[in-house]
């Protein structure tokens, strides 16, 4: 069998340091693909159930009640914030799970790590095949807002790339927590209850941040699901933002997304020599 | 194999967690075509060292090459070399077996041209031929660590590292993991494992470190150990828990060293039979006697004044 062993130098390191991160997003897609009908499933039934329950169902009473919200139906007002969050729902299954199994539950980081690929092309890939899935996802998503009506012009494909930045910025920042955290237990509670419900609720999701008392809007102005939604509405519908604002959500979103990256590469990187 | 290359040399290696020295100073020097195993209890630093040397692990202090490079400056170049067997297997569960050998080359930038022969190369060395297709997490124990050596041989690594590659195994399992080391031994890839096996280390290892508490207590080919630090054989003898005590000095004076331990005692001399006939001649009547050859675990013994599972 091994009768080369060792004789040959048959890897390339220079290869590897360039495109490292995009074997992990291989491996990461190797394991997704296992779960391919469930994960359609989802990224179907998800929608359906939303847009019956809140678009159609909760929309039919507030355009009856006030033509709408915005100037525009209330599914469309919707649109990019539902979508924001499941980029954003998508994104976190596939940097939370993921992390914690390849630190806590079975150590794969290790092997990994053990290879020519450092811990900063791990986090890369991690957070790359989850995109990967948010893109997936977000597109049934909005195919399924435009089979409801939810789009009123072409323009309303572009709530998609919004999403998308949605989950790359918290996607980045929860993956580096995800790398920090020692209790698993603690983390699936604390982030459930106490990240992801409010900013669910408080980031002007089902109605404009602007109609909450000003003690409260403060959630929404961390979250990058407010600063996404309103891009989005502004992009898919015309929605007003200044343009100081507009490079607010801009400047934001990169921020994040750079402050998470750092730091989840700092994380995987201690972690692993540790 | 002193006329071979060097591959890994480490000169005063230090590694210290806050106040705790887990690497003392140690040096040594592995050769190519090697087998070499750093042999201690847990805790002995034998692990950290290996993480040392896979570049997954910086030093205090001292200085450590691998191919003549410094794996903290040339980590990826070193690691390409390597194959690695870490303590505990981290195998992909969700994946297949073949899966798992795919994504590992991968992740060593080869090719799928390449990876796929390679694939039923491994699966046949691995005897896993018949598992490919199946899941790992229904492996048993040993069809794991079989596996996680064949994952380790994907990229045709220089130097296989195996961190108590048989811990957990029953001996059955144990066996045939041996004879798979023993096949890449015999193709001339340098071996680098640790265990607390003397058995395992006596069978596989041209050449053993000595650890405890950090540092070296000895280093030497398996026979060369036994034979400066040990008799040629043991008499092994039982008294009663309450009268092993009792009898230790009159022993002590009849060979060359005694160790009491808590259930029996070990004489040391070159012939057993004899030492246990001149008992016999002195009154003295064990309620049990063994005589065996010396065995590594009486030269960690003599050097640590423990036994490997202490």
């Amino acid at each position: 069998m091994a009768a080369r062993q060792g004789s040959l130098v048959i890897v390339d390191v220079d290869r590897i340091k360039r495109h490292g991160a995009l074997s992990v997003v291989e491996g990461r897609l190797l394991v997704l693909l296992k779960y391919i009908p469930g994960l359609t499933s989802a990224a179907v039934a998800n929608p359906f159930l939303y847009l019956i329950a809140i678009g159609v169902g909760v929309g039919k009473l507030i355009n009856a009640h006030s033509g709408g919200v915005d100037g525009v139906k209330y599914l469309t007002f919707l649109a990019p914030a539902l979508l924001s969050t499941a980029a954003i729902q998508n994104a976190l299954d596939e940097v939370v799970f993921p992390t914690l199994e390849g630190f806590k539950w079975n150590k794969s980081f290790f092997a990994i790590n053990s290879t020519p690929i450092s811990g900063r092309q791990i986090a890369n890939g991690i957070l790359i095949a989850s995109l990967v899935r948010v893109t997936f996802s977000v597109t049934i998503y909005g195919t399924i807002v435009y089979l409801f009506g939810g789009f009123t012009s072409i323009r309303g494909w572009l709530a998609i790339p919004t999403s998308f930045a949605a989950a790359a910025a918290f996607g980045a920042f929860i993956m580096g927590i995800a790398a920090w955290a020692k209790n698993d237990d603690s983390f699936f509670m604390v982030l459930g209850r106490f990240v992801m419900m409010p900013l669910f609720l408080f980031s002007g999701t089902f109605y404009q941040l602007s109609s909450m008392p000003i003690y409260l809007r403060w959630i929404g102005w961390l979250s990058p699901l407010w600063h996404t939604t309103e891009l989005g509405r502004y992009l898919t519908y015309g929605h007003h933002i200044s343009g100081l604002m507009f490079c607010v959500h801009i400047g934001y979103l990169v921020a994040m997304f750079s402050f998470g990256m750092r730091f989840a590469h700092r994380q995987f990187e201690q972690r692993l020599a540790k | 194999m002193a006329n071979q290359e060097v591959l890994i040399e480490a000169k005063q290696l230090v590694k210290r967690y806050g106040d705790f020295t887990a690497v003392n100073g140690i040096d040594f020097q592995v050769r190519k075509g090697e087998s070499f195993g750093f042999l201690g209890p847990n805790g002995a630093g034998k692990s950290t060292t290996m993480r040392i040397i896979a570049a997954t692990l910086t030093r205090t202090s001292g200085e450590i090459t691998i191919l003549g490079k410094d794996p903290e400056k040339f980590g990826p170049e070193i690691k390409a070399h390597l194959g690695v067997v870490p303590q505990t297997d981290n195998l992909d569960n969700a994946l297949t077996v073949e899966e798992n050998l795919y994504i590992y080359g991968r992740y060593f930038g080869l090719s799928k041209k390449f990876i796929a022969p390679k694939i039923d190369e491994l699966l046949d060395f691995a005897q896993l031929t018949e598992k490919r297709s199946v899941k790992v997490e229904t492996l048993s124990g040993g069809m794991k660590r079989r596996l996680t050596i064949a994952r380790a041989l994907v990229s045709e690594p220089e130097i296989l590292m195996l961190d108590e590659p048989t811990t957990g195994l029953d001996p059955q399992a144990r066996h045939i993991l041996w004879d798979r080391l023993f096949r890449l031994k015999e193709q001339g890839v340098t071996l680098l494992i640790t265990t607390h096996y003397m058995d395992e280390a006596e069978q596989l290892c041209d050449r053993l470190m000595v650890m405890d508490k950090g540092s070296i207590m000895a280093e030497d080919s398996p026979a060369g150990l036994i034979k400066n630090f040990s008799t040629k054989e043991v008499l092994e003898v039982r008294f009663g828990s309450d009268r092993n005590a009792d009898v230790a000095p009159q022993l002590k004076e009849m060979c060359e060293r005694i160790e009491v331990l808590p259930d029996r005692i070990l004489m040391y001399a070159d012939d057993g039979e004899v030492l246990l006939h001149d008992l016999g001649q002195k009154g003295l009547h064990p309620l049990t006697s063994l005589v065996r050859r010396s065995s590594l675990e009486d030269v960690f013994l003599r050097l640590t004044g423990r036994t490997l599972v202490d």
